[in-house]
């Protein structure tokens, strides 16, 4: 691990004047916030992640879970996963969020991990952790030997001929379902960033991953008023039980009146560059009939524009069974 | 990483200023508990009388572990883990490195109550927090239940894992977990067995449970 300062700031403006002196807030950044660590240990001990100064955010108010005026939910930046995984109001409302979070890493990690850290979790691909490797996301210009190598787990959806990394976070997809909001606090003033704009398609910069810039803290994530009547589902499909990354994963959040869907909110992880919020499942699947034909029919949409890799092709069978499977789920839960 | 490695080296003098930019010691205003050990006014928290030895190294910072409901006032790398520390530093050699990256659970301990993985904390970030160790837990003499169960149970083989499962499972307790077998394995899939000692394992957590 290279050395670094290691500081404590006493309240977000600190933080923020901190870091904004940082080149970067993207790969390579000089200064990083640090909550649990789970990502940011883990990459500075293979050396990915080099920053030379490290600030401790954890002792900084934004641990609370609390409701918003308009009726939805307000999550602290450092609000653990197992707290907010196990919250009542999460279990009650957004269902969905809470089955994510679960199916996740380990009950250790998710005792460490927090909200704003699961939001800028970085890809497990093996030439992305390795800097032995060339890789366009940690080194730009060095190339994707994932393309042409060893590429099974890397998505099929949002990739480009630079990068091919797929997001693996599982909270991710169910707050792109349930339409969370990033709050930001930076140089500029605070900033609500809707959670499908938050994450960058790796296009020809896969090295810039969010829309973050030096300096920007996350304060809290907001999710809108639940929806009556909704029912949630997560599916995590993968190769081992427990404790292992989706292959291919599906958030669900539908109502379903006379027979009919009213609303959809799809999205899909382990199978994108970011987190796969699906409009053309939705588009596909409200008004229709909520029966296995449609699902099926949803599925087909959604993967329609999927680009298999060397060594993933079953990806896309297996995301379209995954879709079809959790929407007969949540249509009989 | 080596010693001759180029990039093992602090950062360059100019770059250090970075945190003092204004002059002023704003970076000191902006930071609490213990300030970076480069910045020239250091905050009051800094050690008396260290418990352990520590080389007049540059770069070391000055921390309190509170470990076993004892206190450690230790000079250390910003870099080691809670792990490093426990385990070379204060020397409590009974939590175990298996993968060093968080994926194996051989590091857990508990730090307020809670399990975590220590491999992937700095130390640094846990002064004032109170840590649990296996060592802890229970003595030889008078056996935490749990332990007293693994035992029972046979729930080991090479005992590399065990700490980790051990201190793993007794924070199970204080936890949301369905009544079935299913659900302890679950909840325990984060704590890898190498002998496949599994099935005791289940059966000792079980145990407990069931006598709690």
């Amino acid at each position: 691990m290279h050395t670094f300062e290691f500081s404590r700031p006493k309240d977000p403006a600190a933080a923020i004047a901190l870091a904004s002196q940082a080149k970067t807030a993207q790969q390579g950044a000089d200064v990083r916030f640090i909550a649990g660590g789970t990502t940011l240990i883990d990459l500075m001990k293979l050396s990915v992640e080099t920053p030379a100064y490290v600030l401790d955010v954890n002792r900084l108010p934004l641990d609370k879970i609390e409701a918003t005026a308009d009726g939805g939910l307000k999550i602290g930046a450092t609000v653990r996963n197992s707290d907010l995984a196990h919250h009542p109001v999460v279990q009650r409302d957004y269902a969905v969020l809470s089955q994510a979070i679960l199916s996740g890493a380990s009950a250790q990690l998710r005792n460490m991990a927090t909200t704003a850290g699961n939001l800028l979790q970085r890809t497990r691909c093996m030439y992305f952790r390795d800097t032995a490797m060339p890789c366009n996301k940690r080194e730009p210009g060095t190339g994707c030997p994932a393309i042409t190598g060893s590429n099974r787990t890397l998505a099929i959806l949002g990739t480009s001929e630079h990068c091919i990394a797929t997001n693996p976070s599982d909270m991710c997809v169910a707050m792109a379902a349930l339409e969370a909001t990033i709050h930001v606090q930076g140089q500029k003033g605070s900033r609500a960033i809707p959670i499908g704009d938050f994450h960058l398609l790796p296009g020809s910069t896969p090295n810039r991953e969010t829309v973050l810039e030096p300096g920007d803290l996350i304060t809290h994530v907001t999710l809108p008023r639940p929806i009556a009547g909704s029912k949630q589902v997560y599916l995590k499909l993968r190769d081992r039980a427990s404790y292992e990354f989706a292959l291919a994963s599906a958030a669900i959040v539908i109502t379903i009146t006379g027979g009919k869907v009213e609303l959809a909110r799809i999205a899909m992880g382990g199978v994108g560059t970011k987190p796969w919020r699906s409009s053309e499942a939705e588009a596909a699947l409200v008004g229709k009939p909520a029966d296995a034909v449609n699902f099926r029919k949803v599925a087909e949409a959604a993967l329609r524009e999927a680009k298999p890799q060397s060594e993933n092709k079953f990806k896309i069978e297996l995301a379209k069974r995954c879709l079809t499977h959790a929407l007969k789920m949540a249509s009989i839960s | 990483m080596s010693d001759d490695d180029p990039k093992s080296r602090p950062p360059s003098p100019t770059r250090r200023k970075f945190l003092l930019t204004s002059g002023s010691g704003v970076a000191a205003s902006l930071v609490v508990g213990y300030v970076p050990a480069l910045a020239k006014d250091v905050a009051a928290e800094t050690d008396s009388t260290p418990t352990t030895a520590a080389p007049n190294v540059e770069g070391l910072v000055p921390i309190t572990l509170s470990i076993n409901g004892k206190n450690h006032q230790l000079r250390i790398d910003p870099r080691t883990t809670l792990l490093d520390c426990i385990r070379e530093t204060v020397a409590l050699t009974g939590t175990k490195k298996g993968c060093d990256h968080g994926q194996c659970g051989a590091c857990t301990v508990h730090v307020n109550g809670r399990r975590v993985l220590s491999c992937l904390n700095l130390a640094l970030m846990h002064d004032g927090e109170e840590i649990t160790t296996i060592e802890g837990l229970g003595t030889p003499e008078a056996l935490h239940p749990m332990q007293a169960a693994f035992v029972a149970h046979d729930g080991y083989q090479c005992g590399y894992c065990t700490s980790g499962q051990i201190m793993s499972a007794v924070a199970l307790l204080k936890e949301p977990c369905g009544p079935d077998d299913e659900s302890v394995k679950e909840l325990m899939s984060g704590n890898i067995c190498r002998c496949g000692a599994y099935p005791n394992i289940v059966a000792a957590i079980q145990q407990v449970r069931k006598n709690a």
